[in-house]
């Protein structure tokens, strides 16, 4: 396990990395390096220089601005599933603890996450469930692009040559509202042979009044399954109507679903609307569903609701 | 009076792992010294056309190559690698270290290079182009016989390379005949990796001068190693060479054999005269080290109505991979058909078995080695038995177990069972588990539509091989005692030499402790040296979970020698007669029978022996004893094992809920590491059920190379593992001790694989392979006849 040779340089700042990156050709940036460093040690990439953008300051942490969370690139896993702000979507604290094991979450980052596309990584399907903006600087400025067209193949997305992501934008998460990420792991890699991330927004009423769903690991690339929420918008959150609502990701779904050794195609496309169906109870839940409806409604018996939390975990 | 003998003495060993300061191969560096890689077929079979290194030679920073033509030079220390299991008409494949003329498992040596760092070395890896034609592969056991299945090696016919049968067909027939009931089930036991946490590695140091090797090295066994190197694959008169196996990380067997890398590195270090280190990958230990396991099974059991059991009948085939490894026809034949009595009196068992070549990397032993395959048969169709009949599963095996007062226990497959009380043992793991109550519980659960299932095993193994006659017998070309030698210093301090080697089981303490008992001397004033066959004169290994019940008793052995001789010293000095004197290990000191005021105490005797002013005249100074114990049968370790487990009924997904162990492992010497054995053997027996499985394709590509595709057991994936036991010590052993290491992974699997059938027996569901997939479980449960509703 040693890597190809390359060079080394250390960008002092955003616009030095830039300038860097249009010195070399074929440079990789270098975050936290738990994607990049493992596939040059397996000789799968042989960048020939790397920049590594680590110790640039003004890339790490999270603020928060006009109800708006400003996720820095370089801000790891175990800072996001560590969080203390309440508003900042539960998915996605959530996604961020399920990432590797603790070193890797230590240092691993959720830019070099998300820049990485790893279709079976777990940040790419919450950012895109929660419509996340990506933050870009290149040699002509900064731009912005949203989620959905942001991944856009296997180990793709929007970024050009020359650019470097510097923060992802979130919504921050109003009381009314609730997300969850649930995924079935690989049991050897721990990514997502499926992963559903679910956003939901409640009304008074229990009626639903927002939602978005996106999956991962299925495709390419994670993608949003809009047959699955505007099922759900304008009708009340039982369980039944999750369920219903859960099934229509087939209308979303192309044939074209990876398989491996650890689960098919068929089998994935099967798990599906599982999935989804546990992220949206999960983001139900936390949207405050259960405290508004709860007993109102016919088939969230105590039997049902002891059911729902055994299955997502919750003691 | 015993001290030691029983206490969870914490481990010696452990201060040094836990802070990273234990001494591995890998940590190794010798001035001077170059790195080896060596370049491995990307196909599982292929003919080698050409081999083009001079790109490769000609990278700054590279020292040479290493390549078939040193070792088919005449000088050539080199020899194929030798089979060390002769069954009856076995057929033996060439196995050179280098690959001459076709490859034949992904992985399989090609050539080497030299470098000054490793990172070099494999610059240079990819520098070197080799041409092949590939060829058909086949990969699957039964596959391989089939007419016109590609040729693993021209010589060995159909790809059989042994057949084995043991029992008597006409009467084993006739009982399936007159039997009331008969159950019969194919099934895989899949290939494993055994995924050590050490990858393999070696250091070879060649001395020019005096013509020596030193080879430091990740073995289990490191004198058998310098063994077979110097009679077959590396063939230096023995006294020059050495091994050295310093700290290694788990073995689990995979690391007995003489590999060849273990020959190339050495060959490496006399052609360029500098030391040369060569440290495996995880993908190159994927690919290169034994795999376990593997076998097609057709089984079948015959019962009457009232439950007992009268015949069993197994057929297997059993995949070696592309090469017989050292021991590879042991594992599915000695050490499988004739555990296939388990702990239950059947009157007759036949068993027969073919040893088949694929494309895939060798097979070989790997943590219980053919025990565990058979335990999976023999309590897989136990179930199905008790189902049958629609009895309990645990009071269907109670009805057929092996009575205490029938040991020693003659069983039809050529084993004598030393001691056992299997009735205590269920008994044992019933009121741990509260089993009454899981019942209750989960018939409240089936009640509320869940998949709730209760596993339940009874497991045999034999372990610590072997008496050497009779490993003889079956084909072993080693006999399998062991050596303890004792040096008791001037100063009444004590060195432990044994030839049995750690690398996991917690050796510095358990010796530490049997032998502190035996010379009543306290464990701080014993130091435990092994693995250095230039420190240690000879030595077995370790492997089989032989070192406590074989290696232990050597020692058991070396200190009553060492007692005999300061009885004769302190007899002496003391102007007593011998037979009046008693040594009381509680003081350390001998004293005269009636005269306790007359005393020497041992560190008195030890300095005595060693200044050597007044010793008898029979007696030389010096007070240092070997041993050599040959056991006179195995030990037979037993188990009861309970677990119940979930499935989640719209993914197959399985929780294990609880997991309740007993184990008669015979005399504990220390309950803390025996404890770890059995959680440790559990969790990878788990890991078989649910989640581990090499997986190669049809044209002999290895899936599962990384450990980002072979699943090894993980904290999260288990509970709190319950462990007690029952003591039934083994009579022929001085110790009463059995085997501790792979109980727990013979009995985890079929226990799992119970509960989880179990869970979906509501849905007539009677047998899925290992592992238990989400998507298997999931498949059965969609093709089952109401799995779809509800």
């Amino acid at each position: 396990m040693y890597p190809p040779k390359f060079d080394f340089y250390r960008a002092s700042s955003v616009q030095d990395a830039v300038a860097l990156l249009q010195e070399h050709d074929g440079a990789k940036l270098l975050a936290g390096g738990h994607s990049l460093i493992p596939i040059m040690n397996l000789r799968l990439s042989d960048p020939g220089t790397l920049i590594d953008i680590g110790r640039i300051e003004d890339l790490k942490g999270i603020t928060k601005e006009d109800g708006r969370f400003y996720i820095g690139a370089l801000t790891t896993h175990a800072q996001v599933a560590a969080s203390e702000r309440r508003s900042l979507p539960a998915a996605l604290k959530e996604a961020a603890g399920m990432i590797g094991d603790p070193q890797v979450r230590n240092r691993g980052t959720v830019g070099g996450n998300v820049a990485h596309a790893d279709p079976a990584s777990d940040l790419p399907t919450v950012f895109t469930a929660l419509g996340a903006t990506f933050h870009i600087t290149g040699s002509n400025g900064s731009r912005t692009v949203v989620a959905q067209s942001f991944f856009t193949d296997l180990f793709a997305t929007a970024l050009n040559k020359n650019e470097i992501l510097t923060s992802i934008e979130v919504p921050a998460e109003a009381a009314e509202t609730g997300s969850g990420y649930a995924k079935m792991a690989s049991p050897a890699s721990r990514y997502a042979i499926l992963g559903a991330a679910a956003s939901v927004t409640v009304g008074m009423n229990g009626d639903c009044t927002g939602c978005s769903v996106a999956v991962g690991g299925l495709t390419t690339h994670a993608r949003l399954v809009p047959s699955v929420s505007s099922a759900l918008v304008g009708r009340k959150l039982s369980q039944e109507n999750i369920a219903a609502a859960s099934r229509n990701i087939f209308q979303d779904l192309s044939d074209e679903i990876l398989g491996d050794i650890h689960a098919s195609a068929d089998y994935r496309r099967h798990m599906a609307p599982v999935y989804v169906e546990r992220a949206l109870l999960k983001a139900s839940r936390r949207a405050g569903w259960v405290a508004k409806i709860g007993k109102s409604v016919k088939d969230l018996t105590e039997d049902v609701l002891r059911d729902i939390d055994r299955r997502l975990g919750i003691s | 009076m015993t001290k030691y003998t029983g206490q969870s003495v914490r481990r010696y060993e452990d201060p040094r792992f836990i802070q990273g300061r234990g001494k591995y191969v890998a940590n190794l560096t010798l001035p001077n010294m170059a790195y080896l890689a060596i370049k491995r077929s990307p196909y599982a079979h292929a003919r080698i056309l050409n081999i083009d290194t001079s790109a490769a030679e000609a990278l700054d920073g590279v020292v040479g190559v290493v390549t078939k033509d040193d070792m088919l030079a005449e000088d050539s220390p080199c020899g194929p690698l030798p089979c060390g299991w002769q069954v009856p008409d076995l057929k033996v494949p060439q196995n050179d270290v280098f690959q001459v003329d076709k490859v034949r498992h992904v992985g399989d040596r090609v050539v080497a290079v030299v470098a000054e760092s490793p990172a070099i070395a494999q610059d240079a890896l990819d520098l070197i182009e080799v041409d092949y034609e590939p060829l058909p592969a086949v990969v699957d056991a039964r596959k391989a016989m089939d007419p016109g299945a590609p040729l693993v090696h021209d010589d060995v016919e159909n790809n059989v390379s042994y057949e084995w049968v043991l029992g008597d067909k006409e009467v084993n027939d006739q009982a399936f005949a007159d039997a009331d009931h008969v159950v019969e089930l194919e099934l895989v036991n899949q290939r494993l990796i055994a995924t050590a946490m050490e990858p393999r590695a070696c250091v070879a140091q060649w001395n020019a001068f005096s013509e020596e090797m030193t080879l430091w090295t990740t073995s289990q066994n490191p004198h058998l190693t310098k063994v077979v190197m110097s009679a077959f694959t590396f063939t230096l008169p023995e006294h020059k060479l050495r091994v050295i196996s310093p700290d290694v990380g788990g073995g689990f067997g995979t690391k007995i054999p003489n590999y060849p890398e273990e020959v190339i590195t050495p060959l490496a270090a006399m052609k360029f005269n500098r030391p040369v280190k060569w440290v495996a990958t995880r993908t190159e230990s994927a690919m290169s080290d034994t795999q376990g396991r593997d076998h097609v099974t057709k089984a079948k059991l015959a019962f009457n109505d009232d439950g007992t059991v009268t015949a069993m009948n197994v057929e297997t085939w059993a995949n070696n991979g592309a090469y017989l490894s050292i021991v590879a026809p042991l594992i599915p034949t000695a050490f499988y058909i004739t555990l296939l009595s388990g702990l239950y009196k059947i009157p007759t068992i036949y068993g027969k078995v073919y040893g088949t070549l694929t494309h895939t990397v060798w097979v070989d032993a790997y943590r219980g080695a053919g025990r565990p395959e058979a335990a999976y048969v023999v309590e897989r169709l136990m179930d199905l038995a008790a189902e049958k009949l629609g009895v309990n599963k645990l009071e269907f095996r109670k009805r057929n177990l092996i009575p205490p007062s029938d040991f020693p226990y003659e069983t039809p497959v050529a084993m004598t069972y030393d001691s056992g009380n299997y009735q205590a043992l269920f008994a044992a793991v019933e009121e741990s588990a509260n089993y009454e109550n899981m019942l209750a519980e989960q018939k409240k659960a089936r009640a509320e539509g869940r998949l709730v299932g209760i596993g339940i095993s009874g497991c045999i193994e034999a372990s610590g091989p072997a008496p050497s006659a009779v490993a003889g017998a079956l084909g072993g070309v080693t006999g399998f005692w062991e050596s303890g030698g004792i040096r008791v210093h001037a100063t009444g301090k004590v060195t432990v030499l044994t030839g049995a080697h750690a690398h996991g089981q917690g050796h510095e303490t358990t010796f530490r402790q049997i032998v502190a008992d035996q010379l009543g001397t306290s464990m701080e004033d014993i130091e435990i040296a092994h693995g250095d066959t230039a420190v240690v004169a000879n030595g077995m290994g370790t492997y089989g979970s032989r070192s406590t019940a074989v290696g232990g008793s050597a020692l058991v052995r070396s200190s009553e020698k060492i007692i005999a001789k300061m009885k004769k010293i302190a007899a002496h000095q003391l102007e007593a007669a011998e037979e009046d004197l008693v040594y009381d290990t509680s003081s350390a000191s001998f004293h005269v029978t009636g005269s306790p005021d007359q005393t020497m105490s041992f560190g008195e005797i030890a300095f005595a022996a060693y200044t050597a002013h007044d010793l008898p005249e029979d007696v030389e100074p010096g007070l240092e004893e070997n041993a050599y114990y040959d056991p006179n049968n195995f030990t037979f370790p037993n188990s009861a094992h309970i677990a119940q487990v979930e499935v989640d009924r719209d993914t197959g997904e399985i929780t294990i809920q609880k997991y309740v162990a007993v184990d008669d492992v015979g005399t504990i010497i220390n309950p803390m590491i025996v404890e770890g054995q059995i959680v440790g053997g559990i969790a990878q027996g788990v890991g078989q059920a649910l989640w581990e499985e090499a997986v190669y394709d049809e044209s002999g590509q290895l899936l599962t190379g990384s450990l980002m595709d072979y699943a090894v057991p993980r904290a999260d994936g288990l509970p709190s593992i319950e462990v007690d036991s029952i003591e039934t010590p083994s009579p022929h052993n001085p110790l009463g001790a059995k085997g501790a290491g792979e109980m727990g992974t013979i009995a985890a699997t079929p226990t799992i694989s119970s509960a989880v059938i179990d869970a979906l027996s509501p849905l007539g569901i009677q047998h899925i392979d290992i592992p238990l997939t989400p998507e298997k479980v999931w498949r059965a449960i969609q093709a089952s006849s109401n799995g779809g509703g509800n």
